[in-house]
C-alpha cells in the first residue's frame, strides 16, 4: 500500500471509531471531532467530509464547528503540542519570560510548527491551575512553576 | 427521617480489618446503645483514613473532624463516654499529624466562612460514602420524601440564593419560571465552563466535592420537573470531568440518579458534556448551542432559556457554585442561609484571590464583607509592604476599583453601582506599581481574542478599543482618544448581543473613571506614572552612583550601554529595548527608570 493510501485508510478508521463511540449522534459532533483530532493530530478536510457523511450533516456545519473551537485544529500539528497558558495570573508570575524562552529554544513563534514536524507551539486560555503558574502542557502532561531555565530540560524529555 | 448530630467513620481498610476494625464497630454500637446515644450518633464504615500500617485501626469523628488512631475494642467505652457524653477530645488517641499542605486551599483564614468549600480536601471525591457521611444526599431524600416541587422552590426563594455565575439572578425565581413554562420535556443544565482567567473555584468544587453539584442539580430537576440534565464542563478541566463521571456512576448505583430515585416516582439522569476551548461558551445561550453540537455562539434573549432553552425546551441553567449551595439550603433551612450576608445578597461566595496579596488561593466569605477585609484580613495585605492601588473584581468583564472603595461591601448591588460586577469570583489585587492603562489593555486583548464574532459591536468595537489602548501604551495616544474610548464603551456595552460584549468595556470604563490621570499622563505627557509601559520609560544611569564596573554593559543584550572601565556609563535610549537586565545586575543601584 502506498503511504498516501495508508494514511487515508487510517483516517477513515479514526473517523469510524469516533463516530461509533458516540452512536452516530449528531449532537455529539464536538466530542467526535475532539476524538478524531486526538487520534489523528488534526482534522484534515477528508476527515471532516467523512464525519459529515456518517452523521448525515451538511459539511458546512461540520466545518463551522471545526474552525470555532480552540482545541480543534484544521492545520497539521507537530508530534508534540505545547500549550502555553497566556492568562493574566501566569503572565504576572513570569509567564512572559517562559514564553520567550520557548520561542527561542524552538526557533518558532506561537501558532507555528517546527520544520521537522516535532513541535507545535500554541497558546491556551486559563487552565485553572493558577496556584502553580506559569503553566504549560505538553501533549497531556502538565508542568507548573516553570522557569525559563527549565525549558531545555523539559523539551529534552520528548523525542 | 433520622438526623444524626455526629458520625463516626471507622476505617475498614484490609489492614485495619486484620487488626480488629470490626470489633471496634461492634463495641461502638454496644456502647452507644448502652449510653442511649444510638439515635444521635451514626457509625459508618469507610475506606482508608490514615496510614493503616502504623495507625490502624482508626476512626474519624465528624463534624469535629477528630482522627483517633491505634484503637482497641477495650478503649471504646472510655472513648464514647469522654467524647460523646462529656464532649472532651481524648488526646491520647488523637492523631496529631493530619496537616496536609494544599497550595490552593489552605486552612480558613480570618473572616472566612466555608459552606460550598466545606467538604473540599476533607472527603474523598471518588468515594460517594465519604460524601454521604457528611450528610450527603440527605437533602435529596428530604426533598423526594417530604417536599412538593413548589415547596422546594419556595425554600430556595426564601433563602435568597442568587446566581453565583455572576449576574445574580434569584435562583428560586429562575426555577419558578422553568417550572411554570409548559412542556413535556425540560432540562437542567450546570454551567461548569469556568473560563475567567485566574478563577478556579468551580474546578476545585467539581474535583473535590462533585456530589454536591449532582445532588443540587437533582433537587433542581425535581423542582422544575426535568428528567434529564447536562453538566457542561470545559475541556481544560480533564480531572473535573473524570470526578464528575465517577460521581454520576456511583450516584446511579446508590439510586440517587436514574429511575425512581430513592423509591419515589421521580426519575432523573445526568450526562457530562465537554467543550473544546471557547471562552464565550460560558455564556448560557452559547453553552446550549455547544451542547447541541454547534458553534458556541450566543442566541438573542428573549426568549430566555426558561422558555426556549436546550433543543428549544424549557431549561434551567445555573452555575456550579449555585447548585452546590442547594443541598445545604434544603438541609439547614432557608432561614439559616438568609441569616448570612446582606439584605439583598445572602449567603457566602467563593473567590480566587490572586495578584499582589500575601495569601493567594481560594477563599469563601460571607457576602457583605468589605474589600478591605478581603485584602487585608483574608489576603494578609499587600505583598512586599507595597501600597494598595486597585482590585479587579468580576473577571475580564469586571471593573477595577480604587482605594476609595476599600470599605465598600462585596454584594451584587454595591459592586454594580461602582461599575464592577460580582462575576464568577476572580479577584485580582494590584499594588501601586501597576499601570492601569496596561491592565485595561491586557483585559481588552483577552476579550478581543475571545469575542465569537457573531455581532458587530463586540467584534469590531473591542478591536477598535484594543487598537486605541495599544496606541496609548506605545506613547502614540491622541488627545481625542479618551473621548473615543468612552463612546465605544457606551456603544459596545449597550448594543452587544451577549454578556461577553456587554461587560467587555467594564475594565476600560472603570479605569477611565478612577484613573483618568494615568491615561492623560500617557497621552499628553507621554509618561507612564507606574513606569510599566516600555515605550514611555527610559533606563538612566545615575552618575553619582555608577562605579564604572562594566557589569551592565557586559550583560546588555543589545549593546546599548557604553563607557570606559571606572568611569560613568551611559545607556543609549534609541538602542535600549527596556528589558531591565541592567537594573537587575547592577550591584550599586545606579540604574533608575524615568
Amino acid at each position: 500500500m502506498t503511504m498516501e493510501a495508508d494514511r487515508h485508510s487510517r483516517l477513515l478508521d479514526a473517523v469510524q471509531t469516533a463516530v461509533e463511540q458516540f452512536d452516530s449522534n449528531p449532537d455529539e459532533l464536538i466530542p467526535i471531532l475532539n476524538q478524531v483530532n486526538r487520534s489523528f493530530g488534526y482534522l484534515p478536510p477528508e476527515a471532516l467530509e467523512e464525519v459529515s457523511k456518517r452523521l448525515k450533516m451538511p459539511q458546512s456545519r461540520v466545518h463551522s464547528v471545526a474552525t470555532f473551537y480552540q482545541m480543534l485544529s484544521t492545520k497539521p500539528l507537530g508530534r508534540h503540542v505545547i500549550q502555553f497558558c497566556e492568562s493574566a495570573p501566569c503572565h504576572v508570575v513570569g509567564g512572559r519570560e517562559v514564553w520567550q524562552a520557548l520561542q527561542d529554544e524552538l526557533k518558532i513563534s506561537g501558532g507555528e510548527t517546527t520544520p521537522d514536524g516535532k513541535w507545535s507551539l500554541i497558546t491556551v486560555s486559563c487552565l485553572g491551575v493558577c496556584g502553580v503558574g506559569p503553566v504549560l502542557i505538553i501533549d497531556n502532561e502538565i508542568f507548573g512553576n516553570v522557569t525559563p531555565q527549565q525549558i531545555p530540560d523539559i523539551l529534552a524529555r520528548y523525542n | 427521617m433520622a438526623f444524626y448530630r455526629s458520625h463516626i467513620l471507622v476505617s475498614v481498610d484490609p489492614q485495619c480489618l486484620a487488626k480488629g476494625a470490626h470489633d471496634i464497630i461492634d463495641s461502638l454500637h454496644d456502647e452507644l446503645v448502652y449510653q442511649g446515644l444510638i439515635d444521635e450518633i451514626q457509625v459508618l464504615e469507610t475506606s482508608r483514613l490514615g496510614d493503616p500500617a502504623s495507625e490502624g485501626p482508626d476512626l474519624m469523628v465528624y463534624p469535629e473532624g477528630v482522627h483517633y488512631i491505634n484503637l482497641n475494642a477495650d478503649d471504646i467505652p472510655f472513648l464514647v463516654e469522654e467524647h460523646f457524653l462529656k464532649g472532651r477530645v481524648v488526646e491520647k488517641f488523637q492523631s496529631t499529624k493530619r496537616a496536609v499542605v494544599d497550595e490552593e486551599l489552605g486552612a480558613p483564614k480570618p473572616k472566612e466562612m466555608r459552606v460550598v468549600l466545606s467538604n473540599c480536601g476533607k472527603i474523598d471525591p471518588f468515594n460517594i460514602e465519604d460524601y454521604i457521611a457528611e450528610d450527603g444526599y440527605m437533602a435529596l431524600a428530604k426533598v423526594v420524601s417530604e417536599m412538593t416541587p413548589e415547596g422546594v422552590i419556595d425554600e430556595v426563594l426564601q433563602s435568597g440564593l442568587r446566581g453565583r455565575g455572576g449576574a445574580g439572578f434569584p435562583t428560586g425565581k429562575k426555577w419558578q419560571f422553568a417550572r411554570q413554562n409548559p412542556g413535556e420535556v425540560k432540562y437542567v443544565i450546570c454551567n461548569a465552563d469556568e473560563g475567567d482567567p485566574g478563577a478556579f473555584m468551580n474546578r476545585r468544587v467539581l474535583e473535590s466535592d462533585p456530589h454536591a453539584v449532582v445532588e443540587g442539580m437533582t433537587i433542581a430537576a425535581y423542582a422544575i420537573g426535568a428528567t434529564q440534565g447536562y453538566i457542561y464542563c470545559r475541556a481544560e478541566y480533564p480531572l473535573a470531568v473524570k470526578t464528575l463521571n465517577v460521581a454520576i456512576q456511583q450516584a446511579r448505583e446508590f439510586g440517587f440518579l436514574g429511575k425512581n430515585i430513592l423509591g419515589s416516582d421521580f426519575s432523573f439522569d445526568l450526562e457530562v458534556r465537554m467543550g473544546a476551548g471557547a471562552f464565550v461558551c460560558g455564556e448560557e445561550t452559547a453553552l446550549m448551542n455547544s451542547i447541541e453540537g454547534r458553534r458556541g455562539e450566543p442566541r438573542p434573549r428573549p426568549p430566555f432559556p426558561a422558555v426556549r432553552g436546550l433543543w428549544g425546551k424549557p431549561s434551567n441553567i445555573n452555575n456550579v457554585e449555585t447548585y452546590a449551595n442547594v443541598p445545604r439550603i434544603v438541609l439547614r433551612g432557608a432561614e439559616w442561609y438568609s441569616s448570612l450576608g446582606t439584605e439583598t445578597s445572602k449567603g457566602t461566595k467563593t473567590f480566587a484571590l490572586a495578584g499582589d496579596v500575601v495569601n493567594t488561593g481560594l477563599i469563601e466569605v460571607p457576602l457583605g464583607i468589605t474589600i478591605r477585609e478581603v485584602v487585608y484580613d483574608v489576603g494578609g495585605g499587600i505583598k512586599d509592604g507595597k501600597g494598595f492601588k486597585a482590585v479587579q473584581i468580576g473577571g475580564p468583564a469586571g471593573g477595577c476599583l480604587p482605594t476609595q472603595y476599600l470599605d465598600y461591601p462585596i454584594d451584587y448591588e454595591s459592586l454594580r453601582s461602582a461599575g464592577a460586577m460580582m462575576g464568577s469570583g476572580g479577584l485580582v489585587v494590584m499594588d501601586d506599581e501597576t499601570c492601569m492603562v496596561d491592565i485595561a489593555r491586557f483585559f481588552m486583548d483577552f476579550i478581543q481574542d475571545e469575542s465569537c464574532g457573531k455581532c458587530v459591536p463586540c467584534r469590531v468595537g473591542t478591536r477598535r478599543m484594543l487598537d486605541i489602548l495599544e496606541r496609548i501604551c506605545d506613547g502614540k495616544g491622541q488627545e481625542s482618544d479618551i473621548d473615543t474610548l468612552e463612546e465605544l464603551c457606551r456603544e459596545v456595552g449597550s448594543t452587544s448581543l451577549c454578556g461577553l460584549g456587554q461587560g467587555a468595556p467594564n475594565p476600560v470604563a472603570t479605569t477611565l473613571k478612577y484613573f483618568r490621570d494615568e491615561y492623560e499622563a500617557h497621552i499628553k505627557e507621554k509618561r507612564c506614572p507606574a513606569k510599566v509601559c516600555k515605550a514611555l520609560i527610559e533606563y538612566v544611569i545615575k552618575p553619582d552612583a555608577c562605579t564604572g564596573c562594566t557589569v551592565c554593559a557586559r550583560n546588555c543584550p543589545v549593546n546599548a550601554i557604553t563607557g570606559e572601565r571606572r568611569s560613568v556609563h551611559h545607556i543609549d535610549s534609541d538602542i535600549c529595548i527596556r528589558c531591565g537586565i541592567c537594573m537587575q545586575v547592577c550591584n550599586f543601584n545606579a540604574i533608575e527608570i524615568h
